[in-house]
């Protein structure tokens, strides 16, 4: 999917709402025909108000977004034909949920006969087709949601946004509702923009992830590469989870890099963004990366000796809190393998991992400084 | 509404007596004068006076009849439902517009909008008097429905300002989303969910003109004689008890009124709330 041609260009845009402190700042942000691009990112990191600027209810203080490559900085909302999703439905509470679903095709100037057949063919796509009489307060939560989803789909059109959709609903149900709008999105061959600070959600639904911070995205990719090769500590941090390691760069070989942690033990790790010897820079390693009780032969680069602190059993998987190189704690995830004994706290385990499951960052608070 | 619990120690049963007590005391003091006037529109005597001498239609029939109220009422009609039309649009348009700017003298022009609620109706009366006489405003009925007008739009300012405080801009966005011009979008969804409000504040604007008597002294004309206008020179003149007939028809007027928004009230939370 990605790949397809541009059908929405954010460039240079830029936000502020008081004049002094930018929101956004200058997004340059391709959006593919016929993908799901995830914006991801912690409240107040400028994923919102660029899907606000889409929408068409901020503008922006410079800059231009095109639609089909037509500039629609000027077009209002109402004429930019784009779907919308908000966070709490907005579904019209004294319309029943046929007449809601009918909205945009009546203001469209639809002919009647039309109308009933494109609402019944979109309510049954949300398996909703017994409920048009009823009033939206008589729906549940995930119902509700499901109608929003119709009402925003109905009219055809090309791109549809998500404004944290499913943030209102419990875990289970969350769940459910991100396989139902994958599968309609396939089905359906639209353009999703989808904003949310969830990030198994992000991973779980999307073909591309921009990551917002700062109101900058620090990065854009498909999930996988976010996951395995963030192109800074920011995203290392906000996407799954990771131990960091705080350390100098003692030398630079390529790609590669040796870091001399503080107490004085040296690791090799993949250079990401630290390109100066002498510099500081946080390491990350995945905890499901870290090996127990690996040696030489695994050809792993990186021994650390670690004290268990606290080992926690979750069935499938152990997680085992460990203090190696000083005062740092580390996270490792590893298999719970039947009659083996489980460490316990006080136990000296040692810990190996791989130069290239460990990636040297600069550290977080440089970060916009130095990327992009 | 929560129920009170059901008092249990000494002090607690005193002081829900008391509650109680006073609470009768205050509603006879508001309510004993009201209702006092009933039955003497059905006295079949000449004059104000308990006990009643009989009972008798009469003075209903006179109201019906007389050359002096049916014009009165009609007059009343005229007036209150036009300023009552003018005021609603007027002040929910404000509303709206007070709602959404953002600049530094909003509480200020605020004030000024509902400031013929504040000052005194007579000070109001003058100075309308005054300055519609070299309009030709004054006598005139045109006069009298800008008047009421400026009397009752502050109530519709308030009640819907109050429900556009708790109203989600979301659905206001969600319309133009889905292709609704800025107009559709107001009389298809905002319009429809503000209703509440809008309706309490243009019945409040009817009662306070149809009750209106002090600006109907000095702006309206033999032409324009409204039915409190009536009543005020019909006290004055001569004591009759067709007054008391017309005062049950206004004390129902109001009832009805009072009973009107209370519907508007339940309707629109069943309509929110589901069930």
């Amino acid at each position: 999917m990605v790949g397809g041609d541009v059908l929405v260009q954010f460039s240079m845009v830029q936000k502020t709402y008081d004049g002094e402190t930018l929101v956004v700042k200058n997004l340059d942000l391709d959006i593919h025909r016929g993908e799901f691009l995830t914006l991801l990112g912690p409240s107040g990191s400028g994923k919102t108000t660029t899907l606000m600027m889409l929408a068409g209810f901020e503008v922006p203080t410079y800059g231009d977004i095109k639609l089909n490559g037509k500039a629609i900085n000027a077009v209002p909302p109402h004429k930019r034909n784009i779907g919308m999703v908000f966070q709490n439905y907005a579904l019209f509470p004294h319309m029943t949920v046929e007449q809601n679903v009918a909205f945009p095709l009546e203001v469209r100037k639809v002919p009647k006969a039309e109308v009933g057949a494109k609402v019944a063919h979109a309510l049954e796509m949300v398996r909703l087709a017994e409920f048009g009489k009823r009033r939206p307060a008589q729906l549940s939560g995930g119902q509700q949601q499901r109608v929003a989803l119709a009402r925003a789909l109905v009219f055809d059109p090309e791109l549809v946004l998500m404004d944290e959709p499913l943030g209102a609903l419990d875990k289970q149900l969350r769940e459910h509702m991100q396989m139902e709008i994958k599968d309609l999105h396939e089905k359906l061959g639209i353009t999703v923009v989808y904003v949310t600070h969830d990030q198994s959600e992000a991973l779980t639904m999307s073909d591309r992830v921009a990551v917002f911070h700062d109101g900058v995205i620090q990065q854009i990719a498909a999930p996988d590469v976010l996951y395995e090769q963030p192109k800074n500590a920011f995203v290392a941090n906000f996407i799954g989870e990771n131990n960091n390691l705080q350390g100098e760069v003692e030398s630079i070989d390529g790609d590669r890099c040796t870091v001399r942690l503080e107490d004085g033990e040296r690791i090799s790790a993949t250079r990401v963004n630290v390109y100066g010897v002498d510099m500081p820079t946080t390491l990350s390693i995945r905890p499901e990366r870290l090996v127990v009780g690996g040696d030489a032969a695994d050809g792993a680069a990186n021994h650390l000796d670690a004290t268990v602190v606290d080992t926690i059993y979750l069935g499938d998987h152990l997680r085992v809190v460990a203090e190696a190189a000083g005062k740092a704690r580390l996270m490792v995830k590893m298999q719970a393998a039947a009659n083996q004994p489980l460490p316990r706290a006080g136990d000296r385990i040692a810990l190996s991992f791989r130069a290239e499951d460990c990636r040297a960052h600069a550290p977080l608070k440089t970060v916009s400084a130095q990327d992009d | 509404m929560s129920v009170p619990q059901a008092p249990s120690t000494l002090s607690q049963k005193f002081g829900a007596g008391l509650t109680w007590s006073s609470s009768v005391v205050v509603l006879f003091f508001l309510l004993a004068p009201i209702l006092a006037i009933i039955p003497l529109s059905f006295s079949s005597g000449n004059f104000l006076t308990y006990p009643l001498p009989g009972f008798s239609l009469r003075w209903y029939e006179e109201l019906l009849t007389s050359e002096k109220w049916l014009p009165a009422l009609r007059n009343s009609m005229i007036v209150g439902i036009s300023a009552t039309i003018l005021a609603t649009i007027l002040g929910t348009l404000a509303a709206m517009g007070l709602n959404r700017a953002r600049f530094p003298f909003k509480p200020l022009v605020m004030a000024l909008l509902l400031s013929p609620m504040i000052v005194p109706v007579v000070i109001t009366a003058i100075g309308v008097y005054f300055f519609f006489a070299p309009l030709g405003l004054a006598n005139s009925f045109a006069g009298l429905i800008i008047a009421h007008t400026v009397l009752g739009a502050p109530f519709v300012v308030i009640t819907v300002s109050a429900t556009l405080a708790h109203f989600d801009i979301g659905m206001a966005r969600a319309a133009a989303s889905l292709g609704a011009a800025p107009l559709t979008g107001f009389f298809r969804v905002v319009l429809p969910l503000i209703m509440p409000g809008v309706a309490s504040g243009a019945l409040f604007a009817f009662a306070t003109s149809f009750d209106e008597v002090v600006v109907a002294l000095m702006i309206a004309g033999p032409e324009q004689r409204t039915l409190p206008r009536e009543m005020f020179s019909g006290i004055r003149e001569s004591i009759n008890p067709t007054i008391t007939a017309v005062a049950t028809v206004l004390i129902l007027t109001s009832v009805v009124l009072l009973v009107c928004l209370e519907f508007l009230r339940r309707r629109n939370e069943r309509l929110t709330k589901g069930a």
